[in-house]
């Protein structure tokens, strides 16, 4: 008797133990990562490696270029004739012009191609870096641009029924599940405090969430050694889902990005961010 | 693009300390591009802090210093209003010179 309740005792204190053990093995070191990397987000300050490319994106802004020997200053981003400052924040937005919604990066095509005279498919062939390059024109214009809104309020409109049927086909496309995993964006984005390894993921469905990430990008990514755009990150997330590649400046990846700026309507705009 | 340099320069207490942050793509020479071909080795192999015309710190840098390199380094005898330089060369040659005032 006197032994069998001993055994029962131990087993007690056993179980009890497990949550507790449980618990540190699982929280800490999630809580401990992101602190170090908030810690050196901390240390690095002001000293974001993006500052060069905001200024080589407002060299490439007044730089003459294309057959016409224009400038961009004469580009619309959607607040009158070379307004920059908090353009990239109303982003993606309708045009008249072109009767479309456009983000940041097709606009800017747009006005090289109108403006300056350029082959917009030789541009949107490689908009972004690759491995061994050391930044694109595009990628230092978004940039500058986003330094433009930076401490602004988000704030894409949804007046125009286009705007809204864009905001429509990104939310499907975010609950959308295909490829050969099954995958939707949602998969990844939709539930709060979840990672990948030591990725903290954002709820795309949560404002504050969202807020915070769709406003650091564009983001100087330390493990690249290049800044990226949110046209970028699309792509990429694409890739990890093993879907099809998204095709720079089509209508998903418009869409999406208005999905994500809805949501973070109200949110304010830090990019460039740093991340790991 | 290559050549630019953000330095401050802020005195406190005794020490002044020297912030700079670099643009160069640091490539190893190991990584190979899309193509498959080698990417060229091209790294700072040098770099120094100058206060005047006096060398606080130099130092011999390598491949394995990442891309936008950032350098902190803290020293004695600055002065406010004295200038700092920050220089640096690379295996193909090439330089880069940043200058401030210390604050």
């Amino acid at each position: 008797m006197r032994r069998q309740s001993d055994d029962a005792m131990t087993l007690y204190r056993f179980v009890m133990m497990i949550p507790r053990w449980w618990l540190l093995l699982m929280v800490v070191p999630a809580l401990a990562d992101e602190g170090i990397f908030d810690q050196y987000r901390d240390l690095m300050g002001d000293d974001n490696p993006a500052i060069f490319v905001i200024e080589e994106g407002e060299e490439f802004w007044v730089q003459s270029q294309g057959p016409s020997a224009a400038t961009l200053e004469a580009c619309d981003l959607g607040l009158g004739t070379g307004v920059t400052r908090g353009a990239y924040a109303q982003f993606p937005r309708y045009f008249a012009d072109t009767d479309r919604v456009m983000d940041i990066e097709t606009r800017l095509l747009y006005c090289m191609e109108t403006l300056q005279g350029r082959d917009r498919e030789v541009i949107a062939a490689k908009p972004y870096s690759l491995r061994g390059d050391f930044g694109t024109e595009l990628e230092a214009l978004v940039t500058w641009l986003a330094a433009e809104s930076e401490g602004m309020i988000i704030a894409p409109e949804q007046a125009h029924p286009k705007e809204r049927a864009m905001y429509a086909m990104g939310e499907e496309i975010f609950f959308y599940r295909a490829g050969p995993h099954d995958f939707s964006c949602a998969t990844c984005h939709e539930q709060s405090n979840k990672r990948i390894r030591l990725q903290q993921l954002p709820n795309l469905t949560e404002h504050t969430e969202v807020a915070e990430a769709y406003g650091s990008w564009p983001a100087y990514r330390m493990s690249q050694g290049l800044v990226r755009t949110m046209g970028w990150r699309l792509q990429d997330c694409f890739r990890q889902q093993r879907w099809p590649g998204l095709i720079f400046g089509s209508e998903v990846s418009i869409a999406l990005q208005t999905y994500m700026a809805v949501n973070a309507a109200g949110g304010v705009m830090t990019a460039p961010g740093l991340k790991r | 693009m290559a050549g630019r340099i953000k330095i401050r320069a802020q005195k406190k207490g005794e020490l002044t300390e020297v912030k700079a942050l670099m643009r160069h793509p640091m490539e190893t020479g190991m990584r190979k591009d899309q193509a498959g071909e080698s990417i060229p080795a091209h790294f700072i192999t040098e770099v120094a802090v100058l206060h005047g015309d006096h060398t606080v710190m130099q130092a011999h840098w390598g491949a394995a210093v990442s891309a936008n390199p950032f350098l902190g380094v803290r020293f004695q005898g600055g002065q406010a209003g004295d200038a700092v330089r920050v220089v640096w060369t690379d295996n193909q040659g090439g330089t880069g010179e940043g200058e401030t005032t210390i604050r």
